[in-house]
């Protein structure tokens, strides 16, 4: 952008030093290498030698589960730690992001939207060339959609959605045409360019049904992600689904997001 | 660091649909557009279009051999490509393909064999040895000649072609459907695109075989039919109105409504794409054809033969032009628009080694017209046995409808 320089930047959090995120996501990263060691069939050893059972106990039932996203857009700080966290949780390939955060900056005189690498390293300040009035954060990722359109233009059926909600992709047999990528209004997908199959978020599948919270929403400091069960009353989720004002990304497309929004500006789509 | 203008969503980098993706409408376009040539003859009886009618299946038959070629060499798992036809996801447009192209594959192919059985037949008898034996293959045991068997190949061939014609628009409409059925992406997402897609694969078709009929009957210094090249040029300007026509009307259509994605699309038209759709598309490929082609349908009989068959190759020429970069237009531009709706991705330039490069959509380019060759020297196209610049008179199996044109068949074709 060729902005003349005129008013300092909107404040942005200093990139990636946060030592507590950092703490808390080593802390969950040894119990994914846990998740992974059961993951490759390794599920009798790992129990035995837990110390503690995985905090969802093994049996895991989806039909107890309609799992669901709350994203409180007033409490970003655009740390990028959801981002650092869900790369080296899910090993997301260079250049890519499963989940990402835009900085919006905006005034009566125009407006500015970035992300820089994602938000994975922060947000560096920018001039803007006209004079902000608001700033904020608002984190984004797959919205898991209950009409989502990436699993209906998969010609193979790689693409699905499972019963507790969760859209994904099978790797074995995505056969790598693209279609989904191009069909995701919101741009959460992409070819990995190793695999060559189509990826995105799948809320730390892996992870939620241990018991355990995406990698994402574990490391955000100021509680801005917010995950959890639809089928049971005292969660979260569904106390501010059910009771605050929410809304969804492009609504008008009827693709049913299953991640909603706290104080969501018309700037963003 | 790629160049993006204004914000585009962080996965919005790549070109995920690249050259080979522009390049399997284009191919599947001569499929339909010759087929719809053949057509003409075959079903509605244009007689004009009798001496290009074999060389507009055979173009059909080769450019459908290739088409498949472009999406494996896409696809990053083509090993499993197969996966499309044994497990399709019914609810995908995309695992359509598999039934429409095997199905279409099937009636090209029997039509094909229906036209020119009398050719096997008189090879299979004719020759020796191996070639005996490959011809006795192809002619799949029947040696029936009789005005009757004829007859029976005729009826076979135009009924095989008026299925074949609603085929081969569904082949084609078909692709316009997986991008006009995106409506993440405002630039493809319109009903209109089928119908675009179609238009301009007649508009494709038809400009291929007004420069191949040239250059074939050159080659074979056979007379060129002048009838026959007006024809072609009559069609070829009526499905290039339609098509700029509503090419046109999709664009007008958004910045009249001042769609949510018009901001972004009118950005999109004036930088990344100024060049592959002002000058070529519209202009270039679109406006001087309309004008060369009109010179020609409205005052042929004003017009030197060589004139006219000059002005409709040079129409052709900027046609197949203008149909690449619509191809490219659609394919390449709706993936430059970020669906964030607020910036454009760089500049598209494909690589030129490797499987998806330029050299390899070259050679897709180039394969068909060496499988026509390979056609014409197993069944040839034109007959062998024909005097110059009588290509239509000895067109036999197809010649002009009912037993009696068998029976005439008949005595033309030495036993």
């Amino acid at each position: 952008m060729d902005h003349a320089p005129c008013t300092p930047a909107p404040t942005a959090p200093p990139p990636p030093c946060d030592a507590p995120a950092d703490a808390e996501r080593r802390g969950f990263l040894k119990i994914t290498g846990g998740a992974v060691a059961l993951l490759a069939g390794l599920d009798a050893a790992a129990n035995t030698e837990t110390h503690a059972p995985p905090p969802g106990g093994d049996a895991y039932n989806w039909e107890e589960h309609r799992w669901a996203y709350v994203i409180d857009t007033s409490k970003c700080i655009g740390c990028g730690s959801c981002v650092r966290a869900c790369k080296a949780e899910n090993e997301v390939p260079e250049g890519f992001v499963r989940t990402w955060v835009e900085r919006y900056i905006s005034g009566p005189g125009g407006s500015y939207v970035d992300s820089p690498k994602g938000g994975l390293e922060g947000f560096p300040p920018v001039p803007t060339a006209f004079t902000p009035t608001k700033a904020f954060f608002v984190p984004k990722m797959c919205n898991h959609c209950k009409e989502t359109p990436c699993v209906q233009v998969c010609p193979v059926g790689a693409s699905y959605r499972t019963k507790d909600g969760v859209v994904m992709v099978d790797g074995k047999s995505c056969i790598g045409c693209g279609y989904c990528v191009q069909a995701c209004p919101y741009g959460s997908r992409y070819l990995n360019p190793v695999t060559h199959t189509a990826e995105k978020c799948t809320w730390c599948y892996h992870r939620i049904t241990k018991g355990l919270k995406p990698a994402c929403v574990e490391v955000c400091p100021t509680s801005t992600r917010i995950f959890g069960n639809m089928l049971r009353e005292d969660e979260p989720v569904r106390q501010i689904i059910d009771h605050e004002r929410v809304s969804i990304m492009q609504g008008h497309l009827l693709t049913e997001p299953q991640c909603f929004y706290l104080h969501l500006d018309m700037e963003v789509r | 660091m790629p160049e993006i203008t204004g914000y585009a969503f962080p996965n919005d980098i790549h070109i995920h649909w690249s050259l080979m993706i522009v390049m399997y409408p284009y191919i599947t376009g001569f499929v339909a557009g010759a087929f719809i040539v053949s057509a003409l003859f075959h079903v509605f009886g244009r007689e004009e279009f009798r001496p290009v009618a074999r060389l507009a299946m055979a173009t059909s038959l080769c450019f459908m051999a290739v088409a498949t070629l472009p999406l494996n060499l896409h696809l990053g798992h083509p090993e499993r490509s197969w996966l499309v036809m044994v497990t399709p996801n019914l609810s995908s447009a995309m695992a359509g393909f598999g039934m429409l192209y095997s199905g279409y594959l099937l009636i090209l192919v029997l039509e094909v064999w229906f036209v020119w059985r009398q050719e096997i037949i008189k090879y299979a008898r004719q020759s020796r040895g191996l070639k005996r034996t490959f011809y006795a293959a192809l002619a799949l045991g029947t040696y029936d000649q009789s005005p009757e068997a004829v007859a029976v190949d005729h009826r076979a061939a135009t009924l095989l072609a008026a299925i074949g014609l609603p085929g081969a628009c569904m082949l084609h409409g078909y692709v316009g459907f997986i991008f006009g059925g995106i409506k993440a992406n405002p630039w493809w997402s319109t009903p209109l695109m089928p119908v675009i897609f179609l238009l301009s694969a007649a508009v494709s078709g038809i400009a291929l075989l007004s420069i191949l009929y040239q250059v074939v009957a050159k080659l074979n210094r056979r007379v060129i039919e002048g009838r026959t090249v007006a024809a072609l040029a009559r069609w070829l300007w009526f499905f290039l109105i339609l098509t700029i026509t509503l090419e046109l009307l999709e664009i007008i259509m958004l910045a009249y409504e001042k769609s949510e994605a018009w901001h972004i699309i009118s950005q999109l038209l004036t930088t990344r794409l100024e060049f592959s759709f002002i000058t070529i598309q519209m202009v270039v490929g679109g406006l001087i054809p309309l004008i060369l082609l009109g010179v020609v349908v409205l005052m042929d009989k004003y017009l030197h033969e060589r004139i006219r068959n000059t002005l409709c190759i040079a129409s052709s020429i900027l046609l197949l032009i203008q149909v690449f970069s619509m191809r490219w237009n659609i394919v390449i531009g709706g993936q430059l628009l970020s669906k964030s709706f607020r910036g454009l991705r760089s500049p598209y330039s494909p690589e030129v080694f490797g499987r998806e490069g330029v050299l390899m959509a070259i050679v897709l380019v180039i394969l068909p017209f060496v499988l026509l060759w390979l056609f014409n020297r197993v069944l040839p196209i034109f007959g062998d046995d024909l005097p110059a610049g009588g290509a239509h008179h000895g067109d036999p199996p197809r010649a002009a409808a009912g037993a009696a044109a068998g029976a005439a068949v008949a005595e033309v074709e030495p036993a």
